[in-house]
């Protein structure tokens, strides 16, 4: 492999991962304060808030795994490559 | 330093390793069959074990069959609805049921006591081509279900709500089985490689925590992967 390619890719990998957290921990933070405030306000609602915040804690965490995929990719199948 | 080397030996991941069957002119990443194969023969014992001897008061399978069954029911009634859900049950069960087998197969199962001439036997889930190919037949159900409920007009979605929106209506087509099937990908391989990292700096121990957290990571990804695509569904029934 080329080592400036070889270079790039793995300093690319690691700034599209790291980046792709930002945002979702920002979102995930937001997400998990709201739901304990309604649990904190209705507790009867509990298993309901925490179903749903699950589901959307997932959701948000796809983002960063795009990040990681590209990552994967840039490491283990870079298109630059010969 | 001999730990150090068993522990790498251990924790060796191998990516875009396969182990190749050649069929014709065809090239099959035989690993990915092998442990499918195992997750739909479990499938298909777990339901003849709950439906050979069905009994008004269920016991012991049929109960805890009926409970999947019943669980996957609901996935499928809270997207789409009372009155279309039904046909579309099976398509939404066996994909939750596959992706979790799937999944837990790859988390529970030692599979690293089997050793293959190349590659390794994981979760079929953390091959892309496995994942995309899930996600297109999403893709396909719903255009299906779109086009049988309303023929042609299907298609007048695309300029809803104005027709300067058509390109990223377009896009969306696009976008849906490339999300699906990256999330899925990404979120088990994840799993994986976090395993392994930690394994490869602590054998023991500290990685079991870890390891729960992919258990059930893999089954939030089997209920999110089945209730987007009973959504996915219900939107083009609507």
């Amino acid at each position: 492999m080329d080592s400036i390619i070889a270079a790039a890719s793995v300093i690319g990998a690691g700034i599209s991962v790291g980046f792709a957290a930002i945002g979702p921990g920002i979102g995930q933070g937001t997400a998990a304060g709201q739901a304990v405030e309604g649990i904190a306000r209705q507790p009867e609602v509990e298993n309901k808030i925490r179903g749903t915040l699950l589901l959307s804690l997932a959701f948000m965490e796809a983002l960063t795994i795009y990040g990681l995929v590209v990552a994967l990719a840039l490491l283990f199948a870079n298109p630059f490559v010969g | 330093m001999n730990l150090i080397n068993s522990s790498i030996l251990i924790a060796d991941v191998e990516i875009g390793t396969h182990y190749y069957w050649n069929v014709g002119e065809l090239v099959f990443h035989g690993q990915v069959f092998i442990v499918s194969w195992v997750v739909i023969g479990l499938l298909l014992l777990f339901s003849l074990l709950g439906a050979s001897n069905p009994k008004r008061i269920p016991e012991s399978w049929q109960n805890f069959m009926e409970a999947t069954v019943e669980f996957t029911q609901d996935i499928a009634r809270n997207q789409i609805g009372e009155n279309a859900y039904k046909s579309w049950l099976p398509f939404v069960s066996t994909l939750f049921l596959f992706i979790f087998g799937c999944n837990w197969a790859g988390a529970i199962i030692p599979w690293k006591l089997i050793l293959l001439p190349e590659g390794e036997l994981a979760a079929p889930t953390n091959d892309i081509n496995t994942t995309v190919a899930l996600a297109l037949l999403t893709s396909s159900a719903y255009f299906y279900a779109g086009l049988r409920k309303k023929g042609l007009g299907y298609f007048k979605r695309y300029l809803e709500p104005t027709p300067i929106l058509l390109p990223i209506n377009i896009l969306e087509d696009f976008t849906k089985p490339l999300s699906l099937s990256f999330r899925l990908f990404g979120n088990v391989l994840a799993d994986e490689l976090t395993i392994s990292v930690l394994v490869l700096l602590v054998p023991l121990v500290i990685p079991l925590p870890i390891m729960g957290l992919g258990i059930f990571a893999g089954s939030v990804q089997a209920l999110i992967f089945s209730t987007l695509a009973a959504a996915y569904i219900h939107e083009a029934l609507e």
